[in-house]
């Protein structure tokens, strides 16, 4: 009995008609309770996994925002949209149950092993003494990725390969690029949900998505060695 | 290519700031016209996009049918 997966993809459907939505909800329209629901909880779930250690606290965490969300419904003032309201809910309830469960690394800090800011190989670029210092080699330029990895033939395999890669990523890189990503929030929205800077949100999309294009063009790179061998 | 050309291996390192419109607008403009004489960097940027797009179609995981389940008849008891 844990999270199970869906149907990709993972970004929020619902309108941004929060102010329908809230009269819905108040009148008890289950179906708009039911949707959102459906439509948040995946992205609610992938911040609570950064506030607790198992699979069964993160669910527990989200339901237990939702029943919070039921019973503040009605002092909601729509001061910010709803979805930023049910995210602070999940954050604040994190707070008051004092869980860091084996969260040892503040999310402020961003030491983590990574060179000095570089997300691509230096060595794939001309040096200083060259004509044109700093511009890609001949053979570090990137290639085209044929055929496309939306190509239906290929596409599940790629589809896997992303969701590997994804889970193979530093925690905080995960978690930024899933939430900005796969979930579509907003910066503001995933800085607001983490208790982070515009800066460090910055620097761990990017360097996902740098490791993540890596994962895809080394596949890429493997299947022309394969074809020419 | 002209002194305030941006190289490559600087743009690379911009490229997410450029996709999410943080850029000063000259800073922009230099990377456009870089992208337009440079295929390396073009072609890099063109990866960026579709990593993004397909990171978009990683299937999701949410909560299980009994939370579902659950929270619905929690949402019918509010209303009762």
């Amino acid at each position: 009995m844990g999270p199970e997966s869906a149907e990709p993809p993972g970004a929020a459907v619902l309108p941004p008609d929060d102010a329908k939505l809230v009269e819905r909800l108040r009148a008890g329209d289950e179906r708009a309770f039911s949707e959102v629901v459906d439509s948040w909880s995946p992205m609610m779930l992938r911040v609570a996994r950064t506030f607790v250690s198992t699979e069964a606290s993160a669910e527990e965490m989200v339901q237990e925002a939702w029943l919070a969300v039921l019973r503040g419904l009605d002092s909601f003032e729509g001061r910010s949209s709803l979805r930023t309201w049910v995210f602070r809910i999940l954050s604040n309830q994190a707070k008051t149950r004092g869980v860091r469960e084996a969260r040892t690394i503040p999310w402020s800090s961003l030491a983590g092993g990574d060179e000095a800011g570089h997300t691509v190989d230096p060595d794939r670029f001309r040096g200083v003494s060259d004509r044109w210092p700093g511009h890609w080699t001949d053979e570090g330029s990137p290639q085209r990725w044929e055929p496309s990895p939306e190509t239906a033939a290929i596409s599940g395999e790629i589809r896997g390969l992303v969701a590997a890669a994804l889970a193979l990523l530093p925690e905080r890189q995960r978690t930024v690029v899933s939430l900005r990503d796969v979930h579509g929030l907003t910066s503001d929205e995933v800085c607001d949900s983490l208790g982070i800077t515009a800066a460090n949100q910055r620097v761990l999309l990017h360097r996902a998505r740098a490791r993540l294009r890596v994962t895809l063009e080394d596949y890429y790179r493997d299947d022309k060695n394969e074809v020419s061998a | 290519m002209s002194d305030f050309d941006i190289a490559c291996r600087d743009l690379v390192e911009i490229v997410t700031d450029y996709l999410e419109g943080l850029l000063d607008e000259g800073t922009a403009a230099r990377v456009a016209t870089h992208l337009e004489q440079c295929p390396g960097c073009a072609e890099y940027i063109e990866q960026m996009r579709t990593t993004i797009r397909l990171v978009g179609r990683v299937p999701v995981e949410t909560i299980s049918p009994e939370v579902k389940l659950g929270l619905m008849n929690a949402f019918r008891d509010f209303h009762d």
